[in-house]
């Protein structure tokens, strides 16, 4: 088991490298150029080598590539184009922000998703468990602003029980930034809900199945007693698996749902910074969202051959 | 030669029918209705102009109007009639996903069929090069790519096919892989027939019911994804009607309990709801006639 987590991190380690090199590269192969992507209409010959004399873009790539990453590991994700700041600072506070909106989406999503797949699985075919799937059929196909904008229009502005909008800020105390996240909180929630809560029904009924279930029914163990102590276990594996990926499917979905709600995370300084043409902020903003997936998926993986007793001995 | 094609054309033409008959009669209501808003949005697509009230760019109404008579779903944020805008911005988002789902179906499906077939270092050199792309998150390598390239329609098609061409490739290897192995391409590859040969009559016609379920699912992504990279500013542009970009435009109206955001969330919504569920369809048969085979071999 060692050897496979070894080799789980190690391949974890790689994909963050060639990860890096993407991202890097993205901006840098592809035929548009940052200095005229910079300069937009205005350019002309003499400025644009001003520009790229500016940015060092004179130099080989992978020198560039290089400094890039050394800096990145040290916390130096370099100088905004927009305001000719470093990026660092500018994006410190707005990744606690996202992360912060993403786990309290994961502290509604997870136990509420687990939980209505545990209660469909058991009363699999009933009415109420076909309402739940044709339902998160739904929720997975919608895009997520829509499902933003109903809960604005009813929860918000018709009702008046929540803030439309997210604008947290340094002054407000835990109480009142519950407050205005909790719309974007419920958005992203529906939007991961529906799959965790299917990924546990199947896990469940899977399992349910299995000889050793109906051993316990014929011996008379209670019902309860069956799901919780001798289905639950088998069924774990599967079920952290799918919650950790559904965090990493979090982390970019809040990209959206942060503009809708015009909350101050990372995901709206990417958009920004991209519309804006500022390519180190989107490189940097771009390496660590990619990171943080990266490092779920991988989290995933290993935590499921932790959970697994068959994966504990490979053949 | 000929007289067995013709035969075997003969063999496969009235079983193909029979096939399609026997898929709608046996369609449970919800994929029906799945079914007939892709139809709507299709012949709306096709038939934009002619259906289209007034014209996509003309100022016919107060900014935000109520719905009414004249305008069925009011105004939008400039005074253009927001029905109007819906049926042109149904004609650009959705062809713009179509032709991004072929040319990603084309890429993912050569290219998943050469992995297979030819093996060895192409396969390896394909392979490694798709998981690479699928380590990161698809909007954000979207957004990393177009904060160079600009948003033209033509680089947002691309960006989308490519990104979107992994998937397909991983599938279509997938089954290609399984089909290579049969007796019958074996007998073709013996035979002396050209890799093209092999997989356009041998591989292909074995495929094809995945993938059009793929196809289905490649389709809804691409759609939600060009909607959504329009509704962060940085998807198809002004003044041409699409709907994520009508969604960014008339968001201000809903702190005012006005919907007009929502009418072209809405159509986006159920277009992938609708595809979904067709798609949740053809899944459930092909599963349901692979449990059949089994239970009849076993």
């Amino acid at each position: 088991m060692l050897t496979l987590i070894g080799r789980r991190l190690a391949l974890g380690i790689l994909t963050l490298l060639v990860v890096s090199v993407i991202i890097f590269a993205g901006t840098e192969i592809l035929p548009g150029d940052v200095a005229t992507a910079i300069l937009g209409q205005s350019a002309t010959p003499e400025n644009t080598a001003a520009i790229r004399e500016q940015l060092g873009l004179n130099r080989p790539p992978y020198e560039r590539y290089f400094e890039w990453l050394v800096g990145f590991v040290q916390g130096d994700l370099g100088t905004s184009l927009g305001n000719r700041r470093p990026i660092a600072p500018q994006v410190g506070f707005r990744f606690e922000n996202t992360m912060l909106l993403a786990a309290m989406a994961a502290c509604i999503a997870v136990p509420l998703s687990i939980g209505l797949g545990l209660v469909s699985a058991i009363k699999q075919g009933t009415i109420f468990d076909r309402a739940i799937s044709v339902v998160s059929l739904m929720a997975i196909s919608v895009p997520e602003f829509f499902i933003g904008y109903v809960l604005i229009l009813f929860i918000s502005v018709k009702l008046g029980w929540l803030p439309s909008l997210s604008n947290v800020n340094e002054r407000m105390d835990f109480g009142q930034r519950i407050t205005v996240m909790a719309l974007p909180a419920i958005t992203l929630t529906m939007v991961t809900l529906a799959h965790m809560m299917r990924m546990t029904r199947a896990a469940v009924i899977s399992v349910m199945n299995s000889p050793y279930i109906e051993m316990a029914e014929l011996k008379g163990v209670k019902y309860w007693r069956i799901v919780i102590q001798h289905a639950l276990p088998n069924v774990l594996s599967p079920i952290i698996t799918v919650v950790v990926l559904n965090l990493a499917y979090l982390v970019v979905g809040v990209v959206v749902v942060e503009v809708v709600f015009t909350y101050p995370g990372m995901g709206q300084f990417m958009v920004d910074s991209v519309s804006k043409r500022d390519v180190p902020v989107v490189q940097a903003t771009g390496l660590i969202f990619a990171m943080t997936y990266v490092l779920l998926n991988m989290t995933a993986d290993i935590s499921s051959i932790l959970a697994n007793p068959r994966l504990r001995h490979p053949k | 030669m000929t007289t067995i094609n013709s035969e075997t054309a003969r063999y496969i033409k009235p079983s193909k029918t029979l096939m399609v008959r026997r898929f709608l009669a046996e369609m449970p209501v919800v994929a029906w209705v799945g079914l007939i808003i892709i139809l709507i949005n299709l012949f709306v697509v096709a038939f934009a102009g002619v259906l289209a009230p007034y014209s996509e760019t003309e100022l016919v109404t107060d900014v935000w109007a109520p719905p009414n008579p004249d305008n069925w779903l009011g105004g939008d944020q400039l005074g253009r009639d927001m029905l109007t805008r819906i049926l042109y911005g149904a004609r650009t988002t959705i062809s713009i996903a179509f032709i991004a789902t072929i040319l990603s179906f084309t890429m993912g499906i050569v290219a998943g069929f050469t992995a297979a077939v030819v093996g060895g270092i192409i396969d390896t050199l394909l392979s490694r090069i798709v998981d690479a792309l699928m380590a990161i998150p698809t909007l954000i390598l979207a957004l990393v790519v177009i904060s160079v390239l600009g948003t033209e329609i033509y680089v947002l098609i691309g960006v989308i096919a490519v990104l979107d061409s992994t998937r397909v490739f991983r599938l279509s290897r997938a089954i290609a892989m399984d089909v290579a192995v049969m007796e019958y391409v074996e007998a073709a590859r013996l035979r002396g027939e050209r890799l093209w040969w092999i997989m356009t009559r041998e591989v292909l016609p074995n495929t094809v019911m995945p993938l059009i379920a793929e196809f289905g699912l490649r389709f809804a992504f691409a759609f939600l994804f060009i909607a959504s990279l329009s509704f962060l500013g940085l998807g198809i542009q002004p003044p041409l009607a699409d709907w994520g970009g009508m969604v960014r435009e008339n968001a201000t109206a809903i702190i005012y309990g006005i919907a007009a955001p929502l009418y072209p969330a809405a159509a986006i919504a159920a277009l992938a709801v609708a595809v979904n569920l067709v798609v949740d369809y053809i899944l459930a048969r092909q599963n349901r006639s692979v449990a059949a085979a089994f239970d009849g071999t076993g």
